[in-house]
């Protein structure tokens, strides 16, 4: 998968979970923005492993991995995704 | 050697404190408590009520309701992170309470999983020990009094107390099964200790738990061949209406077969799953298969299967 296609389908994966205007830097923290909380990172989490065809395992269910857009990148391509 | 659950009791104080109530003590508003966590009022004990009084009540109540005298009790376990710390642990109060002079009192210090963790230990020692009466109290109001509220925190959690009778006596819902997990790598996620604030990483309990309860729960019904759908009622530890709508949606069950009372009394720690279970039981004595499931601080979890 090219990296732009990742990125593209991350930020509809995030459009859908927030429904509100993402932030224009990838490495801004979107817990701290306020676009994700803690009930909508189960839904995030679930989202991309439909999305992109991963199973995230509990180990990797740290808030962290899932902070910022770059993150998110970062962690799909680490798992092949 | 089979065990059965008899029946349960609950105990919570009289006094309510309202969203509109606690609004006014963290400086948030009562809308806003609500749409966090679908808790509209909790229970808040008395200053000179303890762990042990309220789950004495509990006990007296359940003891009442399944026809036992407490003389009868082969073995009580009082689960409870709320408790004030040193020995003796509010297990020995309550069975001196109950008039108890030669009856195994077990304590289990652990939080919201406590009573999971003790119904599942019981299930094993009836056979051995008789009748065990497993009991979760919690006092979570002097834990979030101990240091200057915190919003996110202060407005979960209510007092109470919730009981069950387990025997190898023949009885209405025989347990068949139990999953019981722990991950120590965090302890620090949830915690408290009496000397600095509840510290609570909400992101990683929430993260973990909508994970971990759905999958023992899938666990414990996958070993009896048994699915989701086939289970009259989810009785799981009430942390807030959120979670227990995310369990339910993981298990491809209607949102109703979760029972809640979360409303009512917010989270009350290992208490809340048995208070659920005395309430849902007053209004659906003959339902089942049954499931229990809790998550909390450690982290522990797992469930339990009652047909």
């Amino acid at each position: 998968m090219s990296d732009a296609n990742r990125h593209a389908r991350l930020l509809g994966v995030l459009k859908t979970i927030t429904a509100q205007p993402l932030p224009a830097d990838d490495d801004e923290s979107l817990f701290e923005s306020g676009l994700l909380d803690s009930f909508a990172l189960p839904d995030l989490v679930s989202a991309l492993e439909q999305e992109f065809s991963i199973k995230v395992p509990d180990r990797d269910l740290n808030p962290r991995k899932f902070d910022s857009v770059s993150r998110m990148e970062t962690y799909l391509e680490d798992h092949g995704a | 050697m089979p065990a059965f659950l008899h029946g349960f009791g609950r105990y919570v104080p009289e006094r309510v404190v309202t969203n509109e109530e606690m609004a006014g003590l963290i400086g948030r508003t009562a809308e806003w408590i609500e749409g966090a966590s679908g808790i509209r009022e909790r229970r808040w004990a008395s200053a000179q009520t303890s762990v042990a009084d309220l789950a004495l009540a509990a006990a007296r109540d359940c003891l009442g309701r399944a026809g036992v005298e407490a003389t009868a009790l082969g073995m009580i376990i009082v689960a409870s992170g709320s408790a004030r710390p040193g020995f003796p642990g509010p297990a020995a109060d309550v069975a001196a309470q109950l008039g108890l002079e030669n009856t195994p009192a077990l304590d289990v210090p652990m939080a919201s999983a406590g009573s999971l963790f003790g119904m599942a230990m019981a299930a094993q020692m009836a056979a051995h020990f008789g009748d065990v009466l497993v009991i979760g109290a919690e006092k979570m109001s002097a834990v979030i009094e101990s240091a200057p509220l915190e919003a996110n925190t202060a407005m979960l959690f209510g007092d109470g107390a919730g009981a069950v009778l387990i025997s190898a006596r023949l009885g209405r819902w025989e347990i068949l099964d139990a999953v019981l997990h722990s991950d120590g790598q965090y302890r620090d996620s949830l915690a408290f200790d009496w000397s600095t604030p509840l510290r609570m990483n909400g992101l990683s309990v929430i993260l973990q738990a909508a994970r971990k309860m759905p999958s023992s729960i899938e666990e414990v019904l996958g070993r009896q061949k048994m699915s989701a759908a086939e289970v009259a009622v989810f009785l799981l530890h009430q942390a807030n209406q959120n979670l227990l709508l995310r369990v339910a949606k993981s298990l491809g069950v209607p949102g109703e077969r979760v029972y809640s009372n979360v409303a009512r009394y917010g989270n009350t720690s290992s208490a809340s799953m048995l208070i659920a279970a005395a309430e849902w039981s007053r209004e659906s004595p003959a339902a089942g298969p049954v499931v229990f499931s809790a998550f909390g601080a450690g982290f522990h979890w797992g469930a339990i299967l009652a047909k």
